[in-house]
């Protein structure tokens, strides 16, 4: 195994995915998304339009919300990659719980995107409000049209939250 | 609309059923956590009960679903319409897509089609009923097996009880119950005794669309797979001249370049990959005979068309004619609506695995017929021999009734012997739609000397999007004039009528087809004849529906929801009214102009749509209609240069994003009429209430869309 975030022959790299190194064999410039999806059977990030202009790619990058699909695999290097595969092991994330509450989804594609985006919001700003909800998630485009049960299950998470943190439940 | 299916109505009625034969597509559902397999042989031990229903001998049960999931809320709707005859629980059920078959042929759509908003509407009787004789089956198996009557036994959440107390599981007699007579004339449950029917229950697809488990076309994994992508013209309609791939022939992964009719297809190893040596390929294009194509030339010639003569009359009380002839006064305008793009969440995609003597599909589709036949032509085999497993689609809007995506993946697994899933970009997705034509809609009115509206004449311009199909429409192309032949209003000389003009490529169904352009016209004119008889717009509808009760209700709540009249100050309302699908409803939208800049405040909008089977969904639908109806009128534009679309991705061809949304105010009308849809009506009056209130702001009629090219400073 290579030591994380190097590379060999311009090809293999190890990068460090949901707390776990793995290798990749991928040219460095292959978008992150890709390395996900076709290297890695990764699909729960999906494909919008390669350009970042619709969030449907969105992962963490050490807790930041990033469009893995302008990030060269290259550029990644010992960063912490976590996607929503990572996010919880059984839906029990805040998010998670709050979207099936409020029953966010209709086709569902852009859902995972949507989801990364509002956690790297709360992470960052636990109490956010509807301009704070507007600023991280108007990056993030849903066809369906379910913009106001994702506000509303993004104040709903942040409730959950705090009632966890009170609780003493970490997540 | 009825589109015919594109291919030999014998091949589908020949073609394998095989409901029993292992073609379902397992799906990730509640308490089955995980990624299913996408190919799940339903095995030995399934008892098919009928075309919607299997039952194992461990008394799992999974309900067949004959309609796409995409987004509407198919898969769980239509699993309550049979729970609630089965008796069986909703949160343990599987559900499975189903394959291509005669039984889930719709007699509205003509084919294997998920459209027209009607998958409840036609499985209102079908399911339940279907659902109510395999309850009546599994009890007489049980009776059999115990050797008493029947009528002593009821079924109860998947377990058949005698009143003795013994109990049997459905899975036990589920075998037995598979040959046992299919009873007729079953008495359904009356709306009293509803137990799950028109109660907001969870959607039964939602747990995997929040942890990224849920599986589209985008995302299916075969061993072997190979990844594809393809080359189009950029010219609308062109053919490849010369092709050289000698370089991307050379690229890492890249396995082959193949021409296609469709065009140059590059398979790799990765996506990625095929995507480089994508942008490597040497192609030089025949234009073809787009070369010229702007949207001039198509607005000129839709106009001269229409000037030309009235066309196909598509319905006519009294004589128009002769009405507006002796009117006291008359009005004419005509309005214009662009091309528009589906842009699908989930840009197009199939999956096919060409194999000896078959191919299995892997596809988002809202056509598993014609899917399956399209398949069947390019690999070479007839359409029984190709297997359509139906994924979840990231968004449909019609875009997904075409099948032009199919072919060139099934022509490069043919020729390479393996699984290939080919993908669009988005930019491939956005510059060769089937796009929603262009039309011109010409409305006329007259008053008569005692100032009642006594003439209506709608007369629309547009290429027909049916004519594609086969078999081709003689007549009238209904999905054309499908809202306007529904014309509520009480008018003694009506007319509607069509003239087809093709435009040089062809256009596709998108949702709300007809009902947008028909409905911004209509809804605009009769704007423009209240404010010519000096009346409230809301007055004017009430009294020309004066014999439409159930029309007056809706337009009335709507009025009261949203305090018609009662503007803020600096605020505007307009408003619209409609009924399609056989749903009918009312928006009101509150407006503000500032320096020309419209932002839209508020959207009320009051539905009546028949029995609900899940008011939560019929909601998110008005709601999603409504959004999807504002980013078009808004912004909603596909150009054409030189046969070349502009448009390529979400930066120029914008639609709402969440900090674009107004406040949207959805109200359900309880009602006993049967159900009517949802997943489209909405949409269409989103334009005209919008452009009404413009008018009232500033004395300015929008008669061309979209909203953000017109002009709106105060007259």
């Amino acid at each position: 195994m290579l030591p994380i975030g190097s590379q060999r022959d311009g090809v293999v790299a190890s990068i460090k995915i949901n707390d776990q190194v793995v290798e990749v064999d991928a040219q460095g410039d292959t978008p992150l998304l890709w390395v996900l999806r076709d290297h890695l059977a990764m699909t729960g990030t999906k494909f919008g339009c390669g350009m970042a202009l619709c969030g449907a790619c969105t992962v963490h990058i050490d807790g930041a919300a990033t469009r893995s699909c302008v990030l060269p695999l290259s550029a990644v290097g010992t960063r912490s990659i976590t996607t929503i595969e990572g996010l919880s092991k059984d839906r029990s994330h805040a998010l998670q719980r709050a979207w099936l509450e409020i029953d966010v989804p209709q086709c569902g594609y852009c859902q995972s995107g949507q989801i990364m985006s509002a956690a790297a919001l709360l992470e960052a700003n636990r109490r956010p409000s509807d301009a704070d909800i507007d600023a991280a998630m108007s990056g993030n485009i849903c066809r369906c049209g379910t913009y106001a049960r994702i506000r509303k299950a993004i104040h709903r998470a942040a409730e959950l939250l705090s009632a966890d943190s009170s609780t003493g439940i970490s997540k | 609309v009825s589109p015919a299916p594109d291919l030999d109505r014998r091949d589908f009625l020949n073609a394998t059923v095989a409901v029993g034969g292992g073609l379902m597509l397992a799906l990730t559902l509640p308490g089955h956590a995980g990624k299913a397999s996408p190919a799940h042989p339903a095995g030995k031990s399934q008892s098919q009960i009928n075309a919607w229903l299997q039952i194992a001998a461990d008394n799992s049960i999974t309900l067949i679903v004959d309609r796409s999931e995409m987004g509407q809320g198919v898969y769980t709707a239509l699993p309550m319409l049979m729970a609630e005859e089965l008796s069986v629980d909703l949160d343990t059920i599987k559900l499975a897509a189903a394959p291509v078959g005669d039984a889930y042929i719709s007699p509205g759509n003509g084919g294997q089609i998920t459209g027209t908003s009607n998958s409840v509407q036609e499985s209102w009787e079908k399911l339940r009923t279907a659902a109510a004789q395999a309850r009546i089956m599994l009890i007489a198996a049980a009776a059999k097996r115990w050797r008493v009557d029947p009528s002593q036994c009821h079924a109860s959440n998947g377990t058949i009880f005698h009143s003795s107390g013994r109990m049997l599981s459905y899975g036990e007699v589920a075998d037995a119950a598979s040959k046992e007579a299919v009873p007729k004339d079953v008495k359904l449950k009356a709306k009293g005794d509803f137990e799950i029917i028109g109660r907001s229950r969870a959607r039964l697809d939602s747990p995997g669309k929040v942890d990224g488990s849920a599986e589209f076309g985008l995302d299916v994994n075969l061993p072997g797979m190979l990844h594809a992508v393809l080359a189009q013209s950029p010219t609308l309609g062109g053919k490849v001249k010369v092709l050289d791939a000698a370089a991307a022939e050379k690229m890492p992964g890249v396995r082959r370049v193949l021409s296609t009719d469709s065009g140059v297809v590059v398979v790799a190893d990765h996506f990625w990959q095929a995507l480089r040596a994508r942008n490597a390929l040497k192609i030089t294009w025949d234009a073809g005979p787009n070369a010229q194509l702007d949207n001039a030339a198509i607005s000129a010639l839709l106009k001269k068309t229409a000037a030309a003569g009235d066309g196909q009359v598509a319905r006519a009380e009294g004589d128009v004619a002769a009405a507006l002839k002796a009117a006291k006064q008359t009005l004419h305008v005509g309005y214009e609506l662009p091309l528009l793009a589906h842009a699908t969440m989930e840009p197009m995609n199939c999956t096919a695995d060409v194999k000896a003597g078959g191919c299995d599909l892997y596809v988002g589709t809202q056509v598993q017929q014609m899917s399956q036949a399209a398949a069947a032509a390019a690999a070479g085999l007839a359409p029984s021999q190709v297997r359509v497993f139906t994924t979840l689609l990231g968004g449909g809007f019609g875009r997904r009734l075409e099948v032009d995506f199919i072919p060139p993946a099934v022509e490069a697994s043919k020729a390479l012997a393996a699984p290939v899933k080919l993908i669009w970009t988005r930019e491939d997705d956005m510059t060769h739609d089937l796009y929603r034509p262009p039309a011109y809609e010409q409305t006329s009115g007259g008053f008569d000397a005692a100032g009642k509206l006594s003439a209506f004449k709608l007369h629309v311009t547009s290429p027909s999007i049916t004519a594609r199909w086969s078999p081709p429409v003689k007549g009238v192309d209904d999905s054309v004039v499908e809202y306007a032949i529904n014309f509520p209003y009480d008018v003694p000389n009506l007319a509607i009528t069509y003239s087809r003009q093709e435009i040089g490529i062809d256009v596709g169904y998108m949702r709300s087809v007809s009902h947008s352009p028909n409905c911004f016209a209509i809804e605009s004119f009769i704007d423009e004849l209240a404010a010519a008889a000096g009346k409230n717009p809301y007055d004017y509808r009430m009294e020309l529906l004066h014999k439409k009760p159930r029309h007056q209700r809706v337009l009335q709540k709507t009025a009261e929801r949203a305090g018609w009249g009662r503007a803020a100050a600096g605020r505007h309302q307009g408003l619209a009214f409609m009924e399609g699908y056989t749903t009918h409803l009312a928006q009101a939208v509150e407006i503000s102009i500032e320096s020309g800049e419209l932002k839209v405040h508020r959207i009320v909008c009051v539905v009546d749509c028949g029995q609900m089977i899940n008011p939560k969904i019929v909601e998110s639908q008005i709601e999603s209609g409504i959004i999807f109806g504002l980013s078009a009128a808004l912004w909603g534009e596909v150009t054409i240069s030189a046969g070349k679309v502009q448009q390529t991705n979400f930066n120029n061809y914008r639609v709402l994003r969440g900090n674009e949304v107004p406040s949207i105010e959805v109200h359900l009308l309880e009602s006993d009429e049967s159900p009517g849809g949802i997943g489209e009506p909405a949409v269409a009056l989103v334009a005209p209430a919008i452009c009404n209130a413009i008018f009232t702001a500033t004395g300015r009629r929008i008669r061309t869309l979209p909203i953000g090219t017109q002009k709106l400073t105060s007259i």
